[in-house]
C-alpha cells in the first residue's frame, strides 16, 4: 500500500505543483489549506509524512506542531516545515517547535522529494 | 523670576557688542549707563526694558527685538530635555537658563548632540520594528516568496526530460502565467512601498538631509537673500534654528553660494530673460554673461510663477556625492545614496566644461520625459601646480512635446528599484528582478 502525505498548504499552485510531483513519485497526497483545524485534519487522515506551511490562515504552523508534538497520536509524526522565512532563527524556532526537517521557499522539486523519501524511512 | 526670554536678554546684547567690535566702555557711554551697570545688564544679573532697551538697540544699531528674542526658547527646551533624560538634580536644572547664558556655545554644542542621538536611536527603533514588524512588509515578501516558489516548481516540472500529459502541462503552463502576472504586481507594489516609506521619511540622519529637509520646506526660492537688502545671517537665523552644527555649516555654504548668484543674477533681469529664452540655462547664461552652472542654480532658485513650469537640480562634487538635490514630482532624486550613473549629472564629469543635453525617461515612474542638462565646472580658479575640482550641476526641465524624433535615453532612479535587468551602469541587483540575465 502506497504512503499517504498530507499537505497543508494555502497557496494553490504551490498545492498543485507539489501534489503532482509526489502523486508520479507514488505518494497518495491529502490537502489541507486552513491552519484552524489542521489538526483535526492530521489526526482524522494519519499520514505518514506532514509537509506544514509556516504561515497558514487561521493558526501558525509552528502552533500546529507544538499541538501536534504535545498529543502522544502525532508526536512523532515526521514533519517537513515549509516557510518563506529562511534566517537562523526561523530555522530555530521550527526546530524547538519540533520538525524534523525544514525548506525555505523558494526549493527545488528534487529536494522536495528526497527530503519527503528520507524522513518517511526513518 | 525673569522669563527665559528677560533671562537671556543681556547674553544677545553681549554677543551684539562684540560682534559690533564695541568695548563695554563705548556702549555703556553710547546708551548713557554706567559701565559696571551694563556689566551687570550683560551677565544676566539685572533685567531691562522699555526705554534703556531701546536706547541700546540704538547703540548697537538692531531692532530692539533682536535683544529679547532668539533661539534660546528651543534651546533651553532641548537642554532641559537633555537634563532629564541624564537625571540631573534639581539643583543643576534651575541652572539650565545660567548655564545657556554663560556658555552659548557649549549650550548650542551639548543640545545638538542630544538632538543626533535621539534622531539616531529613532532612526534604529524604526529600522528594527520595520525588519521585524512591518506587516505590509512581512506580507508582500511572503507572498512573493510564495508565487516565486510555485513558478519554480511548475517550470521544473515543465522543464524535466520526458513527457507530461497534456492536461497537465496545459495546467502548469496556465499556473506560471497567472503567478508571473502576480509577482509582477507584488514586486511593483512592494517597491512602491518601499519607495513611499523612504520618501515620507521625516527623521533625517545626515546633515545634507537636514539642508535638503529646510530648503524642500522653503521652496527652494529665498526672498531674504534677493534684492539690495539681503542678508546670509538673516537667513540663516530664520532657516538654521534647531539644525546641527554640521548642518548648519552646510547651510550657510548653499546660502552665500545663493546669495552670489542672486547679486549676479537679479529677479529683474532673469524675468525678462526668461521671458525671451524660456527655462534655457545656456541662453539664460549667454543674456546675463554668467556662467551655465550659475544659470541652473539661479533657473533652480527662481519662483515657481517665473517658469512654465519648476525645474529641478542636482549638484555632485568629484567623487559623485550629492551636495543638492532639488527633485520634481515625475524625476525623483535618491534621498541617500547616487543615483543612476546613467544620468547625464556623473558623465558631464568625464568631461569638464562640455554641456550635455539630453532627453531622459525614468523607468520606474510614470514615463514622463524630461530634458537633462549638465555641466561640469571647475570649483576654484585656475592656479599654479595645481589640479582642478570639479562639481557637477544637471537641470532637469519637464518636456511637454510628447511627438520628438529624439532619442530618449531610459535612465532609472536607483539600481534597487530599477528594472532595466541588461543595465551596464547596474551597481547592485534590483528587487524587481531576479536575475540580470533579461535584456530590455
Amino acid at each position: 500500500m502506497n504512503k499517504q502525505v498530507l499537505l497543508v498548504e494555502d497557496e494553490p499552485n504551490i498545492i498543485e505543483a507539489i501534489s503532482f510531483i509526489l502523486s508520479r513519485d507514488g505518494w497518495v497526497v491529502k490537502t489541507h489549506s486552513n491552519g484552524a483545524d489542521a489538526v483535526s485534519a492530521v489526526l482524522d487522515r494519519k499520514p505518514d509524512v506532514l509537509i506544514l506551511d509556516a504561515m497558514l490562515p487561521g493558526k501558525s504552523g509552528y502552533d500546529i506542531l507544538r499541538e501536534l508534538r504535545a498529543d502522544p497520536a502525532t508526536r512523532k509524526l515526521p514533519v517537513l516545515m515549509l516557510t518563506a522565512r529562511g534566517q537562523v532563527k526561523d530555522r530555530e524556532i521550527a526546530e524547538r517547535a519540533g520538525c524534523d526537517a525544514f525548506m525555505s521557499k523558494p526549493f527545488s522539486n528534487a529536494d522536495m522529494l528526497e527530503t519527503v523519501r528520507s524522513l518517511a524511512s526513518k | 523670576m525673569p522669563t527665559s526670554r528677560d533671562t537671556l536678554t543681556g547674553s544677545r546684547i553681549r554677543e551684539k557688542r562684540i560682534v559690533a567690535g564695541l568695548k563695554q566702555s563705548e556702549l555703556a557711554r553710547r546708551a548713557n549707563i554706567s559701565p559696571s551697570y551694563l556689566n551687570l545688564i550683560e551677565h544676566n544679573r539685572r533685567r531691562i526694558g522699555g526705554k534703556l532697551l531701546i536706547d541700546l538697540a540704538q547703540a548697537l544699531q538692531v531692532e530692539p527685538v533682536t535683544l529679547t528674542e532668539g533661539a534660546e526658547t528651543a534651546l533651553l527646551a532641548n537642554l532641559r530635555e537633555a537634563a532629564t533624560d541624564g537625571d540631573l538634580p534639581e539643583s543643576e536644572l534651575s541652572r539650565i537658563e545660567e548655564f545657556a547664558g554663560r556658555f552659548p556655545g557649549w549650550a548650542r554644542l551639548l543640545a545638538d548632540n542630544r538632538r543626533r542621538v535621539e534622531s539616531l536611536q529613532r532612526s534604529v527603533e524604526a529600522l528594527t520594528d520595520r525588519l521585524t514588524h512591518d506587516p505590509h512588509l512581512a506580507a508582500s515578501l511572503h507572498e512573493m516568496l510564495s508565487t516565486v516558489t510555485a513558478i519554480r516548481s511548475a517550470a521544473s516540472i515543465l522543464a524535466e526530460p520526458g513527457q507530461i500529459e497534456p492536461e497537465w502541462q496545459r495546467r502548469f503552463n496556465r499556473n506560471i502565467y497567472e503567478d508571473s502576472a502576480r509577482l509582477a504586481d507584488s514586486s511593483r507594489t512592494l517597491a512602491q512601498y518601499l519607495e513611499k516609506a523612504d520618501s515620507d521619511a521625516t527623521e533625517t540622519n545626515a546633515p545634507q538631509d537636514e539642508v535638503d529637509a529646510v530648503l524642500l520646506r522653503a521652496g527652494f526660492h529665498l526672498p531674504a537673500l534677493e534684492g539690495p537688502g539681503a542678508s546670509v545671517d538673516a537667513a540663516m537665523e530664520e532657516l538654521g534654528a534647531g539644525l546641527s552644527q554640521s548642518a548648519r555649516w552646510l547651510l550657510q555654504r548653499a546660502l552665500v553660494r545663493y546669495a552670489d548668484d542672486a547679486r549676479a543674477m537679479p529677479l529683474g533681469q532673469c524675468a525678462e530673460a526668461i521671458a525671451q529664452t524660456g527655462s534655457d540655462p545656456l541662453a539664460l547664461a549667454l543674456r546675463l554673461d554668467v556662467d551655465v552652472a550659475r544659470a541652473m542654480r539661479r533657473l533652480a532658485h527662481l519662483p515657481d510663477d517665473m517658469l512654465d513650469a519648476p525645474v529641478g537640480l542636482a549638484i555632485c562634487d568629484g567623487s559623485g556625492v550629492t551636495t543638492y538635490r532639488k527633485p520634481l514630482p515625475e524625476f525623483p532624486l535618491p534621498r541617500l545614496g547616487a543615483g543612476c550613473a546613467l544620468w547625464p549629472l556623473y558623465r558631464a564629469l568625464t568631461r569638464p566644461m562640455m554641456v550635455l543635453f539630453e532627453l531622459v525617461q525614468q523607468s520606474s515612474r510614470t514615463g514622463a520625459r524630461h530634458r537633462a542638462i549638465a555641466v561640469s565646472q571647475p570649483v576654484q580658479p585656475a592656479r599654479l601646480g595645481q589640479d582642478a575640482l570639479f562639481e557637477s550641476h544637471m537641470l532637469i526641465v519637464p518636456e511637454r512635446g510628447a511627438d520628438t524624433q529624439e532619442a530618449v535615453r531610459p535612465v532609472g532612479l536607483t539600481c534597487r528599484i530599477c528594472p532595466h535587468p541588461g543595465c551596464e551602469a547596474r551597481r547592485e541587483p534590483s528587487i524587481l528582478i531576479a536575475s540580470n540575465t533579461h535584456r530590455f
